[in-house]
């Protein structure tokens, strides 16, 4: 493992893309004790706890098109941190949500959830992202079996479609942010139908047999 | 004698490290480029995407502002003594889609906004139709300072302390035809010095109503300026109305007309979202936001929600004038 992981190319990968991905929460953090979060420090950290976690979701899925499209392997090897970085400010966004925003009045929280269906998206979004961070591991990988593992993580598909779709309505008018991430996660949703259908024809002649 | 340059043998890097020199000097490079790219990416992603029309230099934010201290006659707190929204926060947290959607976009783009001179229309069904300079008013009436609560609809809420004069007084003073049944407010359209105009979020200008009896409600003010200055640009300098036990919305910034009119006016939110934003818009902790709760609201620079009061914690000065009416239904 020693001597793999010294002779693997691109050693700084990870760990560069896992320190980088965690200056927004060093940003958040430092601007919170400086009182420099704004009039509204609680939400401005709540949104964009949210945005990061979005963006992670969006971010996950890139990988697989960038292989089959640019003929990138790298970012395939960001994939499994990329959902679990989703998972990590997904869950800070729900921690900001319940405990400072609601003050954890779990009345209000359960009321909101039911009765508003933005928060019920999003927190369905949330309880999506579980199951997918607790079997990110190679072990429940294993547990699983390769093909009830892949069906599970289907589910990286809906996650973000959800949260777009969450953020859409939490806005009041502006919607141009939560629709770019839209267009984005729909263009990458779209290489990826291309890319599956490609691949059953494919399989379904002979002569590109040998690309799998 | 001891040689002074020998260093010990255990100071001695390895051959190996030695001949890898190299590449742990790139792969640091390297690590530092892509941490840096991808931090300063998110951070960008960070501060949203929404175009900011027109950045102005950053600085104060009431640089370019005229800071005239204005002449206050009398003060009157209806605030129940709660502690006023620092001056800081109420001009740099606005809604005023004029200058942009983002809650620090009117605070940095409003320095185009030119407030004086100003001319302000008072026409429609009056006796004396006005086409005045809007420091004439400062003539007519003798300011009031006033504390407010300002609850707006996305449930945070301020204390703010405006000066102005109740815009009962300007509209007895035009004299009310037995047609003035409510009153018609406009903003201001000019993309030139309201940026945010130049994409149609909004349908502009702004328009905002009030029904007669609610305008002629001593709550019902217009401000000209607050914490005992002129209005900040990002406040809806040079004139704006408040009314205190409506969400924020209501309140109209950058008043160029004032119409009194025979039929209900439209009025901006109402008609780009009629099913959340209705005509009357008074505070209702009991009348959710179809997205939200309006159950409590943040009071800017406080942690814990506090409770939403029925018409802002007015209702037993305004409630009269709703009486008999399903407010489920008026909302």
């Amino acid at each position: 493992m020693g001597s793999a992981a010294r002779n693997a190319p691109l050693p700084w990968l990870k760990p560069a893309v896992l320190t980088g991905s965690l200056v927004p929460l060093a940003a958040i953090l430092m601007r919170a004790s400086a009182n420099a979060l704004g009039p509204d420090p609680i939400a401005q950290a709540l949104n964009q706890l949210g945005l990061l976690a979005l963006v992670f979701l969006v971010a996950a899925l890139g990988c697989t098109p960038l292989k089959s499209i640019v003929g990138w392997t790298w970012p395939m090897r960001l994939r499994r941190m990329l959902g679990l970085l989703a998972f990590f400010y997904a869950l800070l966004h729900v921690i900001t949500y319940t405990a400072l925003d609601q003050g954890l009045d779990w009345h209000a929280i359960g009321d909101d959830i039911v009765k508003r269906k933005f928060i019920f998206v999003g927190f369905f979004t949330f309880v999506l992202l579980i199951p997918l961070a607790a079997t990110s591991t190679n072990s429940a990988l294993r547990r699983l079996g390769y093909v009830r593992w892949k069906h599970l993580h289907r589910l990286a598909y809906l996650a973000p479609a959800l949260a777009v779709l969450h953020f859409t309505w939490r806005v009041k008018r502006d919607v141009r942010e939560p629709v770019t991430y839209g267009l984005v996660l729909g263009a990458l949703l779209t290489a990826r139908l291309v890319d599956h259908i490609g691949n059953t024809r494919c399989k379904a002649r002979a002569w590109c047999s040998s690309k799998d | 004698m001891r040689k002074l340059n020998a260093p010990a043998a255990r100071e001695i890097t390895p051959e190996r490290t030695y001949l890898r020199r190299r590449e742990f000097l790139r792969n640091s490079l390297v690590f530092t480029a892509t941490s840096t790219g991808v931090g300063s990416t998110l951070l960008w992603l960070m501060r949203g995407l929404r175009a900011t029309p027109h950045k102005q230099p950053s600085g104060s934010v009431t640089q370019a502002d005229d800071h005239t201290v204005l002449t206050i006659a009398q003060r009157a707190d209806y605030a129940s003594g709660e502690p006023k929204t620092p001056l800081e926060s109420v001009t740099s947290y606005n809604n005023f889609y004029e200058f942009g959607t983002g809650k620090s976009d009117p605070a940095e783009n409003a320095l185009t906004l030119r407030p004086r001179p100003w001319t302000l229309t008072i026409e429609g069904a009056v006796a004396q139709p006005q086409i005045l300079d809007v420091d004439q008013l400062l003539k007519w009436f003798p300011l009031e300072e006033r504390v407010y609560r300002m609850r707006c609809v996305e449930a945070w809420s301020m204390v703010i302390p405006w000066v102005g004069f109740s815009l009962g007084d300007l509209l007895r003073r035009v004299g009310l035809t037995s047609r003035a049944k409510f009153v018609a407010f406009t903003s201001l359209i000019d993309p030139e010095q309201m940026p945010g105009q130049r994409s149609d979020l909004l349908p502009w200008p702004y328009v905002e109503g009030l029904r007669i009896d609610e305008a002629m409600h001593p709550l019902a003010m217009l401000a000209v300026g607050l914490y005992g200055r002129r209005l900040p640009n990002q406040d809806g300098a040079p004139l704006r109305s408040v009314v205190p036990w409506k969400y924020g919305f209501k309140g109209i910034k950058s008043i160029v007309n004032i119409r009194l009119v025979e039929e209900q006016p439209p009025t901006t939110w109402n008609l780009v979202g009629p099913d959340e934003y209705g005509f009357y818009a008074n505070v209702n902790p009991a009348v959710d936001h179809p997205r939200w709760s309006q159950a409590t609201e943040r009071r800017i620079g406080e942690y814990r929600r506090r409770p939403t009061l029925p018409f802002n914690g007015y209702a037993e000065q305004v409630a009269g004038l709703y009486r008999g009416m399903d407010l489920h239904r008026f909302f």
